[in-house]
């Protein structure tokens, strides 16, 4: 602080300033009773939500004006609960302000620092203390000490280690193999090329045996967009051409950012957009990525048609779907 | 005596002459509180935490944390006969057919929103008055660390009904696992008992929140208010307070009828969003699958930013040596809120460290007396701000007529422009409330009076302000920048140069100040 400087001086607290109730009894009598007025609209509260709870009917609809239709069984309970609530908080607070002390009270604050002399006491208690461990002296103690620490923290993460299984292969594997049928999703059909006509969208999932139960976890592989276009809006490599069947394109839904479902086809702009972060894949160019944070473009599968005319995957999908990961080989 | 004074008269004594209480008991329902409006959000934190384990523990008596399939067969119609998740379907019974169920889903979701915006409120509050200065650096520390569990918490507690939505956010954090280098496959796999979505995630994460973190969370506040008590609070500058004392009103009684009443405010207000504003209608998502998606996803609100940068990071990947590193999930999902959290918790220390000022602060800053400090918080919340945006991106661009597009590429750019502007901008706008202040103190209130001067010209008459006023605003210290020089006294290069340089810079920009008003000048306006 500069010094040289006179600052302006504290005039120090100001005087206290006496409420009407402090000095007029009428007052206090009023303030009494609008603190009594409060209390009792939380009862009415609490009587609207008993009300509420035992007589009206769970599925009745009102209209309320601005909020449009309303449960009025969930409405008048949580509005009889929120005025038996808030009004006795208003009460409190009432009461407090007219009707308590509301002298401001000075206190002092001690500086938190021990005095010198207590602090060297203690730093010479601990010297001394440690001393007669002779923690410095022996260091083979000290040491083995430290390294059994150590080791027994490894016990936790051992004793965690049956969460899951090894990842193994499994990132990279799905259930599309030479010869699974395309089915819809929902429906289970499996379906001709001629279903689907150009403009047109499916999702599908690879064919199960009847009866057997799909897991989220593989339809969260497994899933996977047909969409046809007519043939000469293509701009693919020779390779990836050959991987369509008629028009019709099959890409893993399955977003190569985040894993989301890439759920929105724009027909006009022949772009895939997954609402999640909008990464924007452009499905005439084998759904390279235009927009967005996504890096790589969606899996593509390669299909064909079976004997009876059927989708069918030719070999299951030639990289890994879905998000990144530390083996994911994507030279 | 009343009947009553003596019943409480022998509870004391019964209890006095077990603990010896009676001193602790006598000075702490005494202690003294200061009273200012910004104060309460810290309140609104503990209450709204309260709300949250009352109306939690109801939902548990009814919510079934498993992913075990089942055929819906309850009351609400469109959903019948669909297969789901046990959690899904018992969040559906709490909805329709416990009565009061939905009310309580609704209080326990609003009151998490509110939780979070009061910490953020609380935060914003003690770093732009200083609060945080020694020797509170360590309830600053405590508090970020809160923040980051809150986060957590209410991340996992929207994730936990099991719809559409919810699922969403876990593929999205199951992402974010899976993309660490060398272990995130591992960590994933554990995490889900397998490839996602499996069936083990929602149980454990429903013992986390339910159990582990309501626990730490417990822990936390605890260590928290008893520093609060121990260390006194705060107190805004003004006549008669000082830094050795502290002014306000008494525990007993009417601190304590005023908080005790702010708790039933809080939860009332509370009850009375979740009776009139729906959150979070999951009957309306669906069950999850993961090959489905509900248009328009969107996180909860302090969720956002951390979505709006990931929608906001360019698409860039390693591919080497047969391994893949998604820098597009890492940079904006792991490192930059690494970073952004990291910083705000040392932020005392750094500051300290610039000002060189390690003495004890129990006065608060007035936020335009520390214009740098000022500053860096708006540019940190300008930061933010611009990240939340882009996570409403999709909601944003059908509300005003923008393209999706238009909106990233703006917040790609904004990110690292307007951040800086918010700072300068702020910066200016302290220093020229500084010399308002110091007009005032100079000249008075402008009183709208005119008087007419004998020779014609009009002047407007100024009225002295109070001598309280006056001292309020010059009560604050302005301390000058730190002399660091780059030699020593022989001459020789100190090491750490840079160091040195960097923290002359800063402490340099920490000092820039409007002059405040001091008794000479007055006394020389007075003269005139
Ligand atoms: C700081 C603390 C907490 C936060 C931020 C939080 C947040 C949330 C959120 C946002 C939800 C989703 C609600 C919905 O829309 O359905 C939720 C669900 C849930 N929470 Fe919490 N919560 C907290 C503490 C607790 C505690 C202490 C318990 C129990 C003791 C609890 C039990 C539950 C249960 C059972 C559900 C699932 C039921 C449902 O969603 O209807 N929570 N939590
Ligand atoms: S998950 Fe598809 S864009 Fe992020």
């Amino acid at each position: 602080m500069s010094n040289e400087i006179e600052a302006i001086k504290d005039p120090g607290l100001p005087a206290h300033v006496h409420r009407e109730a402090d000095t007029d009894p009428k007052a206090e009598k009023r303030a009494e009773r609008q603190v009594a007025i409060l209390f009792g609209i939380s009862a009415v509260g609490t009587l609207l939500l008993i009300f509420s709870y035992v007589f009206i009917p769970q599925d009745l609809f009102i209209f309320v004006p601005v909020m449009g239709d309303q449960n009025a069984h969930q409405l008048g309970l949580g509005l009889g609960m929120a005025i038996s609530l808030f009004f006795i908080g208003m009460g409190a607070i009432h009461w407090a302000k007219t009707l308590m002390p509301d002298t401001e009270v000075v206190a002092h604050r001690h500086e938190f620092r021990s005095p010198d002399n207590e602090r060297e006491d203690f730093v010479k208690t601990v010297k001394e203390r440690a001393g007669t461990v002779g923690m410095g002296r022996r260091s083979l103690i000290k040491k083995s000490l430290g390294a059994a620490l150590g080791l027994s923290a490894l016990s936790p993460l051992l004793l965690l280690r049956d969460l899951g299984p090894l990842p193994g292969k499994e990132l990279e594997k799905t259930s599309w193999k030479t010869g699974t049928r395309l089915v819809t999703d929902p429906g289970d059909r499996p379906i001709l090329a001629s279903d689907l006509e150009v403009g047109a969208v499916a999702q599908v999932l690879p064919a199960v045996a009847e009866g057997s139960h799909r897991a989220l976890s593989d339809i969260g592989k497994d899933a996977v967009l047909l969409i046809r276009l007519r043939p000469g809006d293509f701009q693919l490599t020779p390779e990836k051409l050959a991987m369509t069947h008629d028009g019709i394109i099959a890409f893993s839904k399955i977003c190569s950012h985040m894993g989301c479902a890439v759920a929105l086809y724009e027909q006009q702009t022949k772009h895939l957009l997954c609402p999640c972060h909008q990464s924007t894949f452009d499905v005439t160019r084998g759904a390279k990525v235009i927009f967005g944070p996504a890096a790589r473009p969606l899996p593509q599968l390669d299909i064909t048609v079976d004997a009876e005319g059927y989708l069918v995957a030719r070999s299951a999908f030639s990289e890994p779907v879905g998000p990144s990961f530390w083996e994911r080989n994507s030279q | 005596m009343t009947n009553v004074e003596k019943k409480l008269g022998s509870v004391a004594n019964y209890v006095d002459e077990r603990t010896g209480a009676a001193a602790w008991m006598k000075k702490n329902l005494t202690k003294v509180f200061p009273d200012h409006w910004s104060f309460m959000l810290g309140e609104v934190c503990l209450y709204s935490f309260v709300i949250l384990l009352l109306s939690g523990t109801f939902l548990t008596f009814w919510f079934d944390p498993s992913q075990r399939e089942v055929t819906y067969e309850g009351s609400y119609a469109p959903l019948q006969g669909l297969k789901m998740s046990a959690a899904y379907a018992s969040t559906l019974h709490i909805s329709f057919e416990v009565r009061g169920g939905l009310l309580m889903r609704q209080i326990h979701h609003w009151a998490a929103i509110i939780f979070m915006a009061a910490i953020v409120g609380h935060l914003l509050r003690v770093f732009f008055t200083g609060a945080f200065r020694k020797p509170r650096e360590f309830n600053w520390i405590l508090g970020v660390g809160l923040l980051t569990l809150g986060i957590v918490e209410g991340f996992l507690g929207y994730s936990l009904p099991d719809d559409l939505l919810s699922g969403t956010g876990i593929r999205i954090a199951e992402a974010i696992i899976q993309a660490l280098p060398v272990v995130g496959s591992y960590l994933a796999f554990f995490a889900f008992d397998g490839a996602f979505p499996g069936e083990a995630f929602i149980p454990r994460i429903f013992t986390v929140h339910v159990l582990l973190l309501p626990g730490a969370f417990l822990a936390l506040i605890t260590i928290h208010l008893m520093l609060v008590w121990y260390q006194k609070h705060t107190q805004f500058p003004g006549p008669g307070r000082t830094e050795k004392n502290v002014v306000g009103y008494p525990l007993m009684p009417t601190y304590m009828a005023k908080a005790g009443g702010f708790f039933f405010i809080v939860f009332g207000v509370i009850a009375f969003l979740s009776a009139v504003a729906s959150i979070n209608p999951i009957w309306l998502y669906g069950p999850y699958t993961p090959g489905q998606i509900s248009a328009g996803s969107q996180p909860d609100w302090y969720m956002g930013w951390l979505d709006g940068l990931v929608r906001m990071a360019p698409p860039i990947e390693t591919h080497a040596f047969g391994h893949t590193i998604s820098w597009n999930i890492l940079i904006p999902g792991l490192i930059v809120p690494g970073i952004l959290f990291t910083g705000m918790a040392l932020y005392p220390f750094i500051e300290s460290w610039f000002t060189g000022d390690k003495r004890e602060h129990h006065l608060l800053d007035r936020p335009r007396n520390a214009p740098n400090r000022t500053a860096l918080g708006v540019m940190s919340l300008t930061f933010m701000m611009v990240s939340l945006i882009n996570g409403g991106n999709d909601i944003i661009a059908t509300h005003f007529d923008l393209t999706i597009n238009q909106i990233m590429w703006g917040t790609r750019f904004g990110i690292f422009i307007l951040p800086p502007i918010a700072f300068v901008i702020t910066k200016r706008l302290c220093l020229s409330l500084q010399r308002a202040d110091r007009d005032l103190v100079l000249h008075g209130t402008e009183t709208g009076r005119l008087l007419r001067l004998p020779h014609g010209e009009f002047v407007e008459v100024h009225a002295p302000i109070s001598p309280e006023k006056a001292w309020t605003l010059t009560s604050h210290e302005q301390l000058p920048a730190l002399e660091l020089t780059e030699t020593d006294a022989r001459g020789v290069r100190r090491p750490g140069a840079i160091k040195n340089k960097l923290r002359a810079r800063m402490s340099k920009a920490h000092a820039v100040s409007v002059p405040k008003v001091s008794a000479d000048d007055l006394k020389q306006i007075e003269h005139h």
